[in-house]
C-alpha cells in the first residue's frame, strides 16, 4: 500500500501567545483506502486539526503533510473539505453549486457531465438537481456538500462533524456514500461527536484539550472496558432515581439508561453492584453488556458527572394534576396543499419525558412547535400544563421552559445580560430574580462567563447557558429542541443528570432528538414519518415491535427506528 | 406585565449599545453626514471662470469685463479670441459660461442704442449655469442702470427683502432640513434592523415562545431608535446653532415634542419593514427603498407645492414632509405653538397608522 496521504507530525498551535495550546504535539496519519476517525470533547482542537490539515491554518510547531508537501503549499486539487456549516449557496441550486465548485476547482469542462451525473446517481439528488440548496433538509444538504467536496476526484477527502442534525438515516446512508469512497483509496477523516459513528472507523484519534489520548482502531480503545460493562434490568419504575444512585457510587465510571435498564460501566476489576444495593428489584437481572467504544471514550476521559443534579435540588416540586401535562389532540398542521403534521393525537402525563423521533423534515419539528406555540395548528388542539393552546397561549407560554436546537441565545450579550433578560421576560423581579439567577450560576458553573459574550463560549457552556435561560422561572413543562446536537457525551450526560433530576419532582419534557441513547431516556416516544404518527411507546416496546415486523431480534433503538420507517415504506407502497 | 417590559427594553438598549463599534456607528456618521451634507449641498455657484469674447474693445465694453472680474462669485475672467476657442473652452469645462460682446457695443452703447451681450452656457451644468445666468443678468442690468437712469423704458423698481433668511444663506435653509433627512435615514435603519436581526439570528423563536406579549416586543423595539433619534436630534440642536451660525428662533420644548412623534412615525415604518424582511440585509435594502422616496417627497429638493396633484396626497403621508416645515419653521421663524400642533398632529396620526400596520404584519407573519 502507498504512504500516508496525510501526516501531521507533533503539531502545536496556540491562538494567543502564551495561552492555552488548542493543540499540543499532536502526530497523526492518514492512510487511504482508510476511515480514519477522529473524536473528542468540544474545544479538544478537532476543527483546528481540520484546519491545518487543509491548509487554512499554519501550525506554530511541528508539521503538517498532505501528498508529500507542506499542507499550506499542497495542492488544493488533492483535498476535499466538507465544512462544519454546509459551504453550499442556498440560493443556488442543486446543480448551479455543483457547477460552483467545478469552477472552482478547475475541472475540465469535457468531464463535468459524467462526474455530475455520477455524483448525482451517488447521492441520490437526480430528482432534486434544479431544487434551491437552502430548501433542501439536512441530510440532503449534508449529501450535496459531500458530491462539491468530491467535485474532483480528491485524494483526502476532510469531513468536519457531517452527522450533526442529521437524521439517522440520513447519517447510514451518508456514512456508506464516504465508506465507498474510502474503498476506491482515498483516505477520509471523519470528525465526529457521535460515537457510535467512531466505532465504525478503521482508525480513531481521540483528543482531548488539545491533546491525543488514543490512536488505533477503536476496538483497542474498547477493550479497555471489556468485562467492566454491565446491563441491569430494573424495569421502568425508579429507573432515574437507581441511575443517579449508581453514578453517585465510587465504583461506577459511568451510566446511562436504556430503555427499562440501566446500563453500566464499572471501575476495573469491581464486581457490578447487587440490585438491591441500589434499591432496585431484587429479582433484576444484571448480565455482561458488549462494550461500546463510548463507554470506553467517557472511561478514558475519567468517567461521567455524579448522578445528583444540583439544579433539581433547588427545583420547587411541581404539584400533581389529574389532567396529561402536555397533550396533542389531533394535530394537523397544513402549509397550502403540503400536509407537515397530519392528526398528532399523544398524551403525557406529568413527571415523564416523551420523544419525538423522526428522519428530518417528517414533521416532528412542526409538531413540537404546534405545542410550544409558535405555530397555530390548521385542525386539532394541544393543551399544556392545563392552559388551552388556542384560548390561553399566554398562559401556556409562562408555564413552559424551551431549549432550541441552535444557540438561540443572544450572543451579541453577554451571560449576565441574557440571564437577566430571560428571567425578566418569565416574570421575574427583585429578589427572585437575583436568587434564580445566582442559582443557575452556580449550577452550571457560569460565574466566570458572566461578563462574557454569550455567543463566544464553548459549545457546552452554550448548552449550560440555555438550559439555564429555560428553567429560572421553574416551569412545569419543558420542551427540548435536539437539546444536546453537537455536544460532547460529558457534556450530554451532565445534562441528563438534571433532566432526569428534574422530572423526578414532576417536570415533563418533551424532547426531539437525532441521538437514539438520548431517545433511550424517554419514557415514551412517538416516531413521526411523512407527518404521520407511525409508532408510540416506550423504547422498549418499539425494539419489540420492530423486531416482530422485521423478523429480528436484539435490536438497538437506532436498528428499530429505520426498521420502522422502512415497515411504514413498504405498507405504503403495498397500499 | 412591568418586568417583562422592563426585561425587553434593557435587552434592546443593550443589543445596540454593547458592541462599542455599534455605538460609533449610531453617533459618528449621523455627524459626518451633517458636516459634509451642509458644506456639500450648497446652493451657491462660487469660484466660477467665465470666458470673454471681447470684438469690440470699446470703453463700454472694458467696462462690462471690469464689472464682471469685480464680482465676488467669479474667480477669473478666460479671454478668448476665436470663435473656435470659445467652442473648446466650454467643451473643456475650463468655463461655464462665455460671454459675446460684438464690435458694435461701445457704439450702440455710446449712441443710445440697444447693446447686446451674448452669452453661452454650459447646459451639462445646467443648475449651476442657470444661477450663473442671473448673475451675469444683474451685472448687465446694473451697467445699464448706471448708463441711462432714466431710460427710454420706464423700468419698475423693485426693493427684495427675504424675511427668516435676509442673506440667502444656504446654510440657513439647508441645516434644518438636513436634521430632517439624517434622522430619517438613522431611525429606519435602526428600527429596521432590529426584528430581521433576531429572525437572522434564531432568537425569534425563543422570543415567540416567552410569555412576551405583541405588544410588548414591539414597544420593547421602539425604545432604542428613538433614544438614539432623540439623542441625535438633540446633538444637532447644539451643533447647528453654534458651529453652522443658523439661528434657533422657536420654542425647543415644542420642537422635542414634534421629533417624538416623527420618530414614532418613522419608527412605524421601519418596523414595518423589519417584520417583512426575512434577513438583516433584506431588512437594510428595505430601508433603503424607502428613504429615497421619502426624501424626494419630503420637499427638501423641491417644492412639494410644484409636485402633480396625486403626489401631494402621497406626500400627505410621508413623515419627513410635516416635520420639515416643524423644523424650519422652529429654526428661522420662532413657529408658534399652533403651527407646529398643526403640523405635529399628522404625525402622530401617521404614526398610529405604521404602528398598528406594522404590529398586525408582525402578528401575521409570526409563524
Amino acid at each position: 500500500m502507498a504512504g500516508p496521504v496525510a501526516i501531521a507530525h507533533a503539531v502545536t498551535k496556540r491562538f494567543a501567545p502564551g495561552g492555552p495550546a488548542a493543540l499540543d504535539g499532536v502526530s497523526i496519519e492518514i492512510e487511504p483506502g482508510r476511515m480514519t476517525g477522529l473524536v473528542g470533547p468540544d474545544g479538544a482542537g478537532k476543527t483546528t486539526l481540520i484546519r491545518l490539515l487543509t491548509g487554512l491554518l499554519d501550525p506554530d510547531a511541528g508539521t503538517v503533510e498532505v501528498m508529500g508537501k507542506a499542507a499550506a503549499e499542497a495542492d488544493r486539487a488533492v483535498i476535499g473539505y466538507m465544512p462544519q456549516r454546509f459551504g453550499l449557496y442556498e440560493d443556488l441550486s442543486v446543480i448551479e453549486n455543483l457547477s460552483l465548485y467545478a469552477d472552482l476547482r478547475g475541472l475540465d469542462a469535457g468531464e463535468r457531465d459524467a462526474r455530475f451525473r455520477r455524483l448525482l446517481d451517488f447521492t441520490d439528488l437526480e430528482r432534486f438537481r434544479t431544487r434551491l440548496a437552502g430548501k433542501l433538509s439536512g441530510g440532503m444538504k449534508q449529501k450535496l456538500g459531500l458530491a462539491c467536496a468530491m467535485v474532483k476526484a480528491p485524494a483526502l477527502l476532510v469531513l468536519d462533524e457531517p452527522g450533526v442534525g442529521v437524521d439517522p438515516v440520513s447519517r447510514r446512508e451518508l456514512w456508506a456514500m464516504v465508506r465507498e469512497l474510502a474503498g476506491e483509496g482515498i483516505g477520509v477523516l471523519w470528525s465526529t461527536a457521535y460515537l457510535d459513528e467512531a466505532e465504525k472507523c478503521d482508525t480513531v484519534f481521540l483528543l482531548s484539550e488539545g491533546r491525543l489520548l488514543h490512536a488505533g482502531p477503536p476496538a483497542d480503545l474498547t477493550g479497555q472496558v471489556e468485562g467492566r460493562v454491565f446491563r441491569m434490568a430494573t424495569g421502568a419504575e425508579g429507573r432515574r432515581l437507581l441511575l443517579a444512585r449508581a453514578l453517585n457510587r465510587d465504583d461506577v465510571t459511568d451510566g446511562t439508561i436504556q430503555g427499562a435498564s440501566l446500563r453500566l460501566v464499572m471501575k476495573p476489576g469491581i464486581a457490578p453492584p447487587a440490585p438491591d444495593a441500589l434499591g432496585a428489584p431484587a429479582s433484576s437481572q444484571v448480565a455482561p453488556a458488549v462494550p461500546r467504544f463510548e463507554d470506553a471514550f467517557v472511561d478514558i476521559l475519567g468517567g461521567g458527572p455524579p448522578g445528583t443534579s444540583a439544579l433539581a435540588a433547588a427545583y420547587r416540586a411541581v404539584p400533581e394534576r389529574q389532567e396529561p401535562a402536555i397533550l396533542a389532540e389531533r394535530l394537523t398542521k397544513r402549509f397550502g396543499d403540503f400536509t407537515a403534521a397530519d392528526d398528532i393525537s399523544f398524551a403525557i402525563p406529568r413527571g415523564q419525558i416523551f420523544g419525538l423521533l423522526g428522519p428530518n423534515g417528517a414533521g416532528k419539528s412542526t409538531t413540537f412547535k404546534m405545542l410550544c406555540g409558535l405555530l397555530t395548528p390548521t385542525s386539532g388542539n394541544g393543551r399544556v400544563a392545563g392552559h388551552d393552546l388556542r384560548t390561553a397561549r399566554a398562559d401556556a407560554r409562562q408555564s413552559l421552559g424551551y431549549m432550541a436546537q441552535k444557540f438561540s441565545l443572544y450572543g451579541d450579550l453577554s451571560v449576565r445580560q441574557n440571564l437577566n433578560f430571560f428571567s425578566g421576560v418569565y416574570g421575574l423581579t427583585g429578589r427572585a430574580q437575583r436568587q434564580a439567577i445566582e442559582r443557575v450560576v452556580e449550577v452550571f458553573r457560569l460565574g466566570d462567563y458572566l461578563p462574557v459574550n454569550s455567543g463566544s463560549m464553548p459549545l457546552g457552556f452554550k448548552q449550560r447557558l440555555a438550559l439555564a435561560c429555560a428553567v429560572m422561572h421553574q416551569p412545569p413543562v419543558l420542551f427540548l429542541d435536539e437539546p444536546t446536537s453537537g455536544v460532547d457525551p460529558i457534556v450530554r450526560r451532565e445534562f441528563w443528570t438534571h433532566i432526569n433530576g428534574l422530572v423526578e419532582k414532576g417536570v415533563t419534557v418533551l424532547v426531539t432528538t437525532h441521538f437514539m441513547d438520548e431517545a433511550e431516556y424517554c419514557d415514551r416516544i412517538a416516531l413521526i414519518y411523512r407527518a404521520q404518527q407511525i409508532a408510540i411507546g416506550t423504547p422498549d416496546a418499539l425494539k419489540a415491535q420492530a423486531a416482530t415486523e422485521a423478523g429480528l431480534h436484539d435490536l438497538t433503538l437506532e436498528d428499530a427506528f429505520i426498521a420502522l420507517i422502512e415497515a411504514s415504506d413498504r405498507k405504503r407502497e403495498a397500499a | 406585565m412591568w418586568g417583562r417590559l422592563r426585561a425587553i427594553i434593557v435587552k434592546e438598549i443593550w443589543a445596540i449599545l454593547r458592541d462599542p463599534r455599534a455605538r460609533l456607528i449610531l453617533v459618528v456618521p449621523p455627524l459626518i453626514q451633517l458636516f459634509v451634507l451642509g458644506f456639500a449641498s450648497t446652493l451657491e455657484v462660487k469660484n466660477i471662470d467665465v470666458g470673454v469674447y471681447n470684438r469690440d474693445d470699446g470703453a463700454w465694453s472694458r467696462e462690462f469685463v471690469q464689472r464682471l472680474a469685480g464680482s465676488p462669485n467669479i474667480r477669473r475672467i478666460v479671454r478668448i479670441d476665436h470663435p473656435a476657442a470659445l467652442r473648446e473652452a466650454i467643451d473643456d469645462q475650463r468655463v461655464i459660461a462665455a460671454v459675446v460682446l460684438d464690435q458694435r457695443f461701445s457704439a450702440d452703447v455710446a449712441a443710445r442704442r440697444p447693446a447686446v451681450i451674448q452669452a453661452i452656457f454650459d447646459g451639462r451644468r445646467s443648475n449651476a449655469a442657470q444661477i450663473v445666468s442671473g448673475y451675469l443678468e444683474r451685472i448687465a442690468g446694473e451697467l445699464g442702470a448706471e448708463i441711462a437712469p432714466q431710460a427710454a423704458r420706464p423700468r419698475s423698481q423693485s426693493a427684495v427683502v427675504h424675511w427668516f433668511n435676509p442673506n440667502l444663506d444656504y446654510l440657513w435653509f439647508t441645516m434644518p432640513a438636513l436634521v430632517v433627512i439624517i434622522s430619517t435615514l438613522a431611525g429606519l435603519g435602526v428600527t429596521a434592523l432590529s426584528v430581521a436581526r433576531e429572525r437572522e439570528l434564531g432568537t425569534f423563536d425563543q422570543l415567540m415562545v416567552s410569555p412576551l406579549r405583541v405588544q410588548e416586543i414591539l414597544v420593547g423595539k421602539m425604545v432604542p431608535p428613538i433614544l438614539v433619534g432623540l439623542f441625535n436630534g438633540s446633538l444637532y440642536l447644539l451643533l447647528i446653532p453654534t458651529v453652522f451660525g443658523v439661528p434657533l428662533t422657536g420654542s425647543i420644548p415644542l420642537f422635542y415634542l414634534a421629533l417624538f412623534f416623527y420618530l414614532l412615525a418613522l419608527v412605524g415604518i421601519g418596523m414595518f419593514v423589519s417584520s417583512l424582511a426575512k434577513t438583516q440585509q433584506q431588512a437594510f435594502l428595505g430601508a433603503f427603498l424607502v428613504t429615497v422616496p421619502a426624501t424626494l417627497l419630503s420637499g427638501y429638493a423641491t417644492p412639494v407645492d410644484n409636485m402633480p396633484a396625486w403626489l401631494q396626497v402621497l406626500a400627505e403621508a410621508n413623515p419627513p414632509k410635516h416635520f420639515l416645515i416643524v423644523s424650519e419653521g422652529v429654526f428661522l421663524k420662532a413657529m408658534p405653538a399652533a403651527e407646529v400642533a398643526a403640523n405635529t398632529w399628522p404625525l402622530a396620526v401617521i404614526a398610529l397608522g405604521t404602528l398598528t400596520a406594522s404590529a398586525l404584519l408582525f402578528r401575521a407573519r409570526m409563524e
